[in-house]
């Protein structure tokens, strides 16, 4: 941390939160008190496994169902694919095509991905300029024969833009079809959808620590998780995924999410107005910026921008030089040197990307030198690649 | 019938290719076609953004790593 310049504003909740108080807190309890397995008979196991129903009941109550539907795996990576192979399987008999939004999360589209291969099919609907589903489309792809299961995030993870969840869920229902919603970036922020099956979150994401994802399917869905997750029944009927659960970072997740929950509205408030300042500020002060997704309806505490002629890593290595962390959606900067395919399916310009993305650390003198500062940033990397005045 | 000019960007990472043909663009005549020639994947996604954003026109790609762009103003 000692390279961290002064006042270090990290912007990147969307990836990962800094720890809420009352999961460290929760965490430090747990790590003392929950180290036993929660299966076992002894008084220590017995213990754990109180602390492991009080997590689950905690969060079942926030995220509003019953404490045996909710189950918490080891990442959200994990839940999205429990929740997408063991809805497909669950309804096999129904059909075999997975429907789901063009921008969903890449855990969503690589378990679509293993579907396909194993002789399954999936539709992908696309999405406007906005980053909103085509509603129109998302109609009659879940109408068609054969849909096993459709997903649709409940907010875009890269541009902000809320999807109308609840539409979209009576379309479903319309057709007898199993709603997954990835809420991960508005669980603890905003409330809750109605109308799904199944809904996945990661706990880094609200406040949480890392390596929790929750898991809800809703009784009455067909569910049939893949045999290869060797998910033995105690442990599902437990709440927890295969193998034995981390319970200190379980109840830490449980404890920050009915804290984050309750604080929830405030926050919202105070961020969405941070980001309406980045979002007016930006297009007013950086030339030739194109601030991307639905400037109202959107998550209250992300927001995306690309600048034109300049390269993503570099603007983010500056960015990080100057003490800010974001992230980018520019190819230079992802692992497969191709662009996000969140802003491939709006139609938007991929370079110079770059998402902020707040959480209730992220103070307003932060985001104020973030603005002061990024005009001349950019302005910089233009000028060092020759292309000023273009 | 207008011009097409080529705009040889293969090899080169985003954003170079727009960069290029930002420079190249205002030197041909108003209605003749600049067809940018680059392999960067993000260029499918940009060549386009970036006519969107200056006003010119996006005529499509005709073949496999080029995309033609046409001078408008």
């Amino acid at each position: 941390m000692s390279d961290l310049p002064r006042d270090a504003a990290y912007f990147d909740a969307a990836t990962a939160s800094p720890l809420h108080p009352a999961a460290r807190e929760a965490l430090v309890a747990a790590l003392a008190d929950g180290w036993a397995d929660p299966s076992r008979l002894y008084s220590q196991a017995r213990r754990a496994r109180q602390l492991l129903d009080a997590a689950r009941a905690a969060a079942a109550d926030v995220v509003g169902v019953r404490p045996q539907e909710l189950t918490f795996t080891a990442s959200g990576t994990e839940a999205a694919h429990l929740a997408v192979l063991g809805g497909l399987a669950g309804r096999r008999r129904s059909g075999r095509v997975f429907v789901h939004s063009a921008i969903e999360h890449s855990a969503i589209l690589h378990a679509g991905e293993d579907h396909v291969a194993a002789g399954g099919a999936a539709v992908s609907v696309p999405v406007d300029r906005l980053g909103r589903v085509d509603e129109r489309a998302w109609r009659a792809a879940v109408a068609a024969d054969g849909v096993a299961l459709a997903a649709l995030l409940s907010a875009s993870h890269e541009v902000g833009t809320l999807q109308p969840i609840e539409r979209a869920a009576e379309a479903c229902a319309a057709s007898g079809v199993p709603l997954l919603v990835d809420a991960a970036v508005t669980a603890g922020r905003l409330p809750v959808p109605a109308g799904w099956s199944m809904l996945i979150a990661s706990a880094r994401k609200w406040g949480g620590p890392p390596g929790v994802g929750l898991l809800a399917v809703r009784a009455g869905v067909r569910f049939d998780p893949p045999s290869t997750a060797h998910w033995a029944q105690p442990e599902r009927a437990a709440g927890h995924g295969p193998g034995a659960p981390d319970l200190p970072a379980i109840v830490a997740a449980a404890a920050s999410l009915r804290a984050v929950s309750q604080e929830a509205e405030q926050e919202a408030r105070r961020q969405s107005r941070l980001v309406e300042r980045i979002r007016e500020q930006v297009a007013a002060t950086v030339p030739d910026v194109e601030v991307v997704g639905d400037p109202v309806e959107r998550a209250p505490h992300l927001v995306t921008f690309s600048c034109l002629y300049v390269d993503g890593e570099a603007l983010l290595h500056a960015l990080d030089r100057r003490g800010f962390a974001v992230s980018s959606g520019s190819s230079c900067t992802s692992s497969t040197l191709r662009p996000s395919h969140v802003l491939e399916a709006m139609g938007a310009l991929s370079h110079g990307n770059i998402r902020v993305s707040l959480h209730r650390a992220a103070t307003e003198e932060q985001v104020e030198r973030f603005l002061r500062e990024l005009p001349g940033i950019v302005a910089e990397l233009r000028e060092q690649a020759g292309v000023t005045g273009l | 019938m207008s011009t097409v000019h080529e705009l040889d960007c293969l090899g080169q990472r985003c954003p170079l290719p727009v960069i290029a043909l930002a420079k190249r663009l205002p030197q041909v005549a108003v209605g003749d076609i600049v067809r940018v020639l680059a392999d960067d994947p993000a260029a499918a996604l940009d060549i386009p953004a970036w006519c969107r954003m200056r006003g010119q026109e996006f005529l499509g790609s005709p073949l496999a790593d080029g995309y033609d762009v046409r001078r408008i103003s």
